[in-house]
């Protein structure tokens, strides 16, 4: 764990590949202190960690041949919060449908997710969407061949639904994913929310 | 063909979701970022490039080094070989389109590719007018030489911005040049007074809107890869150092002798360009390079950096 208690909590965005700089960016407007984590030992001074938008598949491999993949999956398992969206969604999830056969993922929320679901990116689209801890009125959802949640644990909180029910967002304890991305938007509330998460842990 | 306006903002709540937003297209290339792009010419070799950790293929009949050695007109690649690929992986796909070709670019977004390449690698078709890419749900990504040409770009509604390298010679000093050029031009404009941006807009063939929003931000409104000439893990490198936010490689790896371990190799540099370690590693026992060629051996119309305007 980091540092002072009294001091900013410190929270790492996975940086192998996607949106990193958007998500730093974020972070810092959401009043914690946000660095990029490529390896394993700067996984040890975080106090949260966020899995970005990119390609999943790519995440994966590269979260394997560097040797972050376990120390990742370790220290989420002890309680380490996190926050994905999109792709880091897809590395959240216990269980994934239409990746590929070898893909592994973090895992940690007990939810099955279907990759691209909402196809290609030629269905790509930005709706509005409400989200149970976030006040002040609908976020801009930007949904990029974005994952959907096919089905969640009973200890899973469904904190988003598109108009036809789809599962856009869902949080298990520390655990945040989102199939859309708030850091692409201007819009910190989802961040903020992450930001408090953390606080609140350590 | 009809024009739209980038639209940018979102719908409100109970709204039916809107498709094709400058967001989404910029924000899919945002995606990208940090990866591998690699030109595949079948479904095989999509699928070595899916293994190796590529964000996305290239689907394209010849890569440029075959197409520089064929001559003749190069075009838009056969919808079943697109399809093919689009079907054996499961991460992104772009196709290239001639420049200025709309037809073709509209054949390619009714087969679903998810970005479209308006190329200087194939054979151009409009020696004046480039496609008017805000008409597209596809984002499409343009190459340029400068930052004159980018900012032309994205006017037309380009969603990303690649330099242009030499494409198919393996010799990466032409895109080293235009990368140089774009992001030198970038930081005289954020050096500039703001009674001075109105010149330079004239000078750079730019929006002047445009011109002022790169000035304040210090980057490219979009996405901004390398590519042209990248045979080896260290050109990738030296890429990313040099401020692209991620690679292109065509030739560079079907051209190699051991591409499965080229094109992993060439991904972990990307996402390591800034330790000579990692670099240094995944260079080891790679095979042979492609054979380059010297781009001051090229005749002046041979040079398809000098296609588009």
């Amino acid at each position: 764990m980091s540092t002072l208690s009294s001091a900013q909590p410190t929270v790492g965005v996975l940086a192998l590949q996607g949106d990193v700089r958007e998500h730093l960016a974020a972070l810092a407007e959401a009043g914690v202190l946000a660095r990029p984590v490529r390896r394993p030992e700067e996984l040890e001074e975080i106090d949260g960690l966020v899995i970005p938008g990119g390609e999943s598949t790519t995440m994966s491999k590269l979260a394997v041949a560097f040797g972050v993949l376990d120390p990742m999956r370790a220290r989420i398992g002890a309680g380490l919060p996190a926050y994905g969206s999109c792709a880091g969604m897809i590395m959240l999830a216990d269980k994934i449908l239409d990746g590929r056969d070898d893909q592994e993922t973090i895992g940690g929320i007990d939810m099955t997710v279907r990759r691209n679901a909402f196809g290609r990116q030629n269905e790509s689209f930005e709706a509005a969407v409400e989200i149970t801890g976030v006040d002040g009125g609908p976020v801009e959802g930007v949904f990029i061949r974005a994952p959907w949640v096919e089905s969640v644990g009973a200890d899973v909180e469904v904190l988003s639904r598109l108009a036809d029910e789809t599962i856009v967002a869902v949080r298990q304890g520390n655990l945040l994913a989102t199939s859309f991305h708030p850091e692409l938007t201007g819009d910190h509330r989802v961040h903020r929310l992450f930001a408090e998460i953390v606080r609140d842990a350590s | 063909m009809s024009s739209t306006s980038p639209s940018t903002t979102a719908p409100a709540s109970g709204e039916a979701p809107v498709t094709g937003t400058a967001r989404v297209k910029r924000g899919m290339a945002e995606q990208l970022k940090g990866g591998v792009i690699m030109d595949v010419v079948t479904p095989e070799q999509a699928k070595i490039a899916e293994d190796a950790g590529a964000v996305a293929v290239m689907a394209l009949e010849r890569v440029p080094a075959d197409i520089r050695k064929d001559g003749g007109v190069a075009r838009m690649s056969d919808p079943d070989m697109i399809e093919g690929i689009i079907n054996a992986v499961s991460i992104p796909v772009m196709a290239k389109s001639r420049i200025g070709h709309f037809v073709e670019a509209q054949v390619l977004q009714a087969l679903g590719v998810d970005y479209i390449d308006e190329s200087e690698v194939l054979t151009p078709a409009d020696e004046a007018n480039h496609s008017d890419k805000w008409a597209f749900t596809t984002p499409f990504v343009c190459g340029a030489t400068n930052l004159g040409e980018a900012l032309r770009r994205i006017t037309e509604g380009a969603a990303m911005i690649r330099s242009k390298g030499e494409a198919g010679t393996g010799n990466v000093v032409e895109a080293v040049r235009h990368l140089r050029q774009i992001r030198g031009e970038i930081n005289r404009l954020r050096s500039m007074a703001e009674d001075e941006l109105y010149v330079a807009a004239k000078n750079l063939q730019a929006p002047y809107e445009l011109v002022k929003e790169v000035a304040t931000l210090g980057k490219l409104p979009v996405v901004l890869f390398s590519a042209g000439g990248v045979a080896t893990p260290a050109d990738a490198a030296l890429m990313m150092q040099l401020g692209a936010e991620g690679v292109f490689v065509g030739s560079g790896i079907f051209k190699s002798g051991d591409p499965a371990q080229r094109a992993a190799a060439i991904v972990k540099a990307t996402t390591f360009y800034d330790d000579p370690k990692v670099i240094a590693d995944v260079s080891r026992g790679l095979g042979e390079a492609m054979v380059g060629i010297n781009c001051d051996d090229l005749p002046e119309n041979q040079r398809y950096a000098n296609r588009g305007w």
